[in-house]
C-alpha cells in the first residue's frame, strides 16, 4: 500500500486512474478535484475556506484521516489476507442452566460444519459468539480463538478483517445496478483487480442454477435462485472473511452441492444452521445444540455418507422432475 | 455518568438499536436514562417507557432542531446526574445532513442503515464524519457484498470510526456496541464544552417568520445558488 506522503505528491490525474479508492475518499468529503495537473497536496492547500466550512473540513485533519484510511486498506492488498486464519476454536462455556459445556473444538479451512437443534436452543447465539470472537463476555461464557489465540480487541470492529460473512434466506440484493458493475464495485472495495473476477463469478453462479444471466442483467431482475447463486459465488471469490455462516439455504432453488463445493474449494470455514438432511450430511461434522450448549459433536460417518449418496440420487430425481415440469412435460413416472 | 449522543437519519433504527444496547447494559446492573429530541412529535418515548426506561422528550417545534439540541443538552445532563443514571443516551434524528450533535469528550454515535443506498455515507456530513462509532443496521436483509461495499464507503467517509453492525430486531451485535458505550468518558456537565463542528448558520428573515418570496424580503445571512 502506498503511504500517504506518496499519495500527496501524486497528480490528480494519476490518482483518478490508479487510486480510485483515494478519489472515493475525497468525494465522500465533498471534494471533486477539477484540475488534473495539481498534486494532491497542492489541491488540498487550495480548497477555499468557505468549502471547508460547508463540508466540515480541516485540512490537516483531512490528511490525517486519509493516512488512517490508507493504513486500514493494508489488510486488503490484492486479496491476499495479511491476517491468515488457519483455525477457529470454540472453547465451551456454560449452558442456560449454568452447567459447564464440555467442548473444545477446532474448525479448519475447507471444512463444513452443520448446527442442528430446536428453535431457541442457542444456534444463533453460537453464530453470534463466533462473529464477536467471544472471550467469556457473552451469556454463554464461550471463548473463540483464532489460530489458537484471541486476535485482539481491534479486530472486533475491523471491516478489513471481519471474521464472518453471512448468507441467509432473507437476504436480497437491493442495489440498483447491473450485475457486472456491482461485482466490479465490490472488487474495488476489496482492492482487487477486476479483470477476470467479474466473468469468473458470473460463470460460477450460472453453474449453480438452471437459468443463466450475464454482466448486463440488472441485479434486481435476478430470480431468487440466481441471486442466491450470485451471493455465494461473490462471497467465495471476494469476501475476505474466512468463515461463512449459512442460515437455511435449502429452498433457494440452487445446486447446493456445487455451492458448498465452491466455498470449500476457496478454503472457507463453512458453518451452517440447517435441518435439510442433504446439507447436514454433506457437512464433515454436526454440532447438536441443546439448552444453550453444544451437547454432542457427530462426525459424519461412512454409513451416513452412504445415506448421503442415496439422498443425492433422490435429489437428482427431484431436479429432473423440476426441469421436466418447466419444459411443459406430463409426469407419468419418476424416470426421464 | 456516561453520556452518549446518538444521531442518524429518520428510520435508520436508532431506537431499536438503543433498546437492545440498554438491555445489554442493564444485564451488567447499570441504570440508563434517555432523552429523545425530535421536531414535531415522537412515539419513541412510549417505546422506551414500555421497557421501563426513564425518558424525557424535547420537541423543537418551529426552531432548528439541532440548535434546540445544543441549547438544552446541558440541562438534560444535569437531570441525568440528579437521577443518578450510570448512562444517559440522547437520541436525535439528523434532519439536515449538515448538522451533528456531537460534542468533544462525549461518545458520538451515528446510526445508518444498509437500505439507504451506497451513496449515503458520502451524503451524510458531519453527523457521520465526526462520529466515534458508526452503527450500521438492517444488514440481515441485504447481501454480504452490499454490506461490505457499504462498510467500505463508511470507512472512506470516516476512516477513524469503529463500525458496528447491529441487528435492531434480534439484537445481534448489540453486546459489542454496549462494550463501546462502557468505554465512554464520564461527564457531569457540558457547560463550557464544545461541539465537534459548527452548526449551520441560520439567521435570515425566514428564521424570524417571513413567508413572502423575493429578494426584497430576504435579509440577514443569505447564500446564493450558482446556476
Ligand atoms: N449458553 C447460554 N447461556 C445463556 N443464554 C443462552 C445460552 N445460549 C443461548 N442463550 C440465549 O437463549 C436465547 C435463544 O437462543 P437462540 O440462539 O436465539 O436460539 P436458536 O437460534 O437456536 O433458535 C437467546 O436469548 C440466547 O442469548
Ligand atoms: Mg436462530
Amino acid at each position: 500500500m502506498v503511504p500517504v506522503e506518496e499519495i500527496l505528491k501524486t497528480r490528480m490525474a494519476d490518482i483518478r486512474k490508479n487510486h480510485p479508492e483515494v478519489s472515493g475518499f475525497l468525494e465522500s468529503h465533498g471534494l471533486i478535484p477539477d484540475d488534473d495537473r495539481l498534486a494532491l497536496a497542492d489541491y488540498i492547500a487550495r480548497i477555499p475556506d468557505e468549502d471547508c466550512q460547508d463540508y466540515g473540513l480541516d485540512k490537516a485533519d483531512l490528511i490525517d484521516a486519509l493516512g488512517t484510511f490508507l493504513e486500514g486498506l493494508e489488510g486488503l492488498t490484492d486479496g491476499r489476507q495479511t491476517f491468515d486464519v488457519r483455525s477457529v476454536s470454540i472453547i465451551g462455556g456454560t449452558d442456560k442452566s449454568g452447567r459447564p459445556e464440555k467442548i473444545n473444538l477446532t474448525l479448519l479451512p475447507g471444512t463444513i460444519t452443520s448446527i442442528v437443534g430446536p428453535t431457541g436452543s442457542g444456534k444463533s447465539r453460537l453464530l453470534g459468539d463466533i462473529e464477536w470472537m467471544a472471550q467469556g463476555d457473552t451469556p454463554t461464557g464461550r471463548r473463540i480463538l483464532v489460530n489458537g489465540m484471541f486476535p485482539g480487541e481491534d479486530l472486533r470492529f475491523s471491516i478489513e478483517h471481519k471474521l464472518v460473512a453471512q448468507l441467509s434466506q432473507n437476504m436480497n440484493f437491493v442495489v440498483d445496478t447491473e450485475v457486472g458493475a456491482f461485482i466490479a464495485m465490490h472488487a474495488a472495495s476489496r482492492m482487487r483487480i477486476t479483470d477476470h473476477i467479474v466473468a469468473d463469478i458470473i460463470a460460477q453462479a450460472n453453474g449453480m442454477t438452471g437459468e443463466t444471466f450475464d454482466a448486463d442483467t440488472p441485479i434486481t431482475a435476478l430470480s431468487g435462485g440466481q441471486s442466491r447463486a450470485l451471493m455465494i459465488a461473490d462471497t467465495a471469490f471476494l469476501s475476505t472473511s474466512p468463515i461463512v455462516l449459512i442460515d437455511e439455504i435449502e429452498n433457494a432453488g440452487i445446486d447446493r452441492t456445487r455451492a458448498l463445493e465452491l466455498l470449500v474449494k476457496k478454503e472457507k470455514i463453512v458453518i451452517m444452521a440447517t435441518h435439510d438432511p442433504l446439507l447436514a450430511l454433506m457437512a464433515d461434522r454436526r454440532l447438536v445444540i441443546q439448552n444453550g450448549a453444544i451437547e454432542r459433536v457427530i462426525e459424519t460417518s461412512a454409513r451416513e455418507k452412504a445415506v448421503l449418496v442415496e439422498l443425492e440420487k433422490m435429489d437428482a430425481v427431484m431436479q429432473r422432475l423440476r426441469l421436466r415440469l418447466r419444459a411443459g412435460e406430463e409426469i407419468e413416472g419418476l424416470g426421464s | 455518568m456516561r453520556l452518549v449522543t446518538v444521531s442518524g437519519p429518520p428510520s435508520s433504527g436508532k431506537t431499536a438499536v438503543l433498546l437492545n444496547v440498554i438491555r445489554e447494559l442493564r444485564k451488567t446492573g447499570k441504570t440508563v436514562g434517555v432523552v429523545k429530541f425530535d421536531c414535531l412529535s415522537t412515539e419513541d418515548d412510549r417505546v422506551y417507557a414500555s421497557l421501563g426506561v426513564t425518558v424525557r422528550v424535547g420537541l423543537s417545534g418551529n426552531l432548528c432542531p439541532d440548535h434546540y439540541f445544543v441549547c438544552n443538552i446541558d440541562e438534560c445532563v444535569a437531570w441525568g446526574v440528579a437521577q443518578g443514571f450510570d448512562y444517559l443516551l440522547s437520541e436525535s434524528a439528523g434532519l439536515c445532513n449538515r448538522c451533528a450533535p456531537h460534542a468533544k469528550g462525549v461518545l458520538a454515535v451515528c446510526v445508518i442503515d444498509n437500505l439507504m443506498g451506497l451513496n449515503t455515507p458520502k451524503k451524510i456530513g458531519p453527523m457521520l464524519k465526526f462520529a466515534d462509532v458508526v452503527v450500521v443496521t438492517k444488514g440481515d436483509i441485504v447481501s454480504q457484498a452490499e454490506r461490505e461495499v457499504f462498510a467500505f464507503k463508511v470507512r472512506q467517509a470516516n476512516p477513524r470510526a469503529k463500525i458496528a453492525q447491529v441487528n435492531g430486531i434480534t439484537g445481534q451485535g448489540a453486546h459489542g456496541l454496549a462494550t463501546l458505550f462502557a468505554g465512554a468518558p464520564e461527564t457531569s456537565s457540558l457547560n463550557g464544552g464544545s461541539l465537534r463542528f459548527t452548526m449551520p448558520a441560520a439567521l435570515c428573515s425566514y428564521c424570524l417568520g417571513e413567508t413572502k418570496i423575493g429578494a426584497d424580503y430576504q435579509t440577514g445571512n443569505i447564500k446564493r445558488i450558482k446556476v
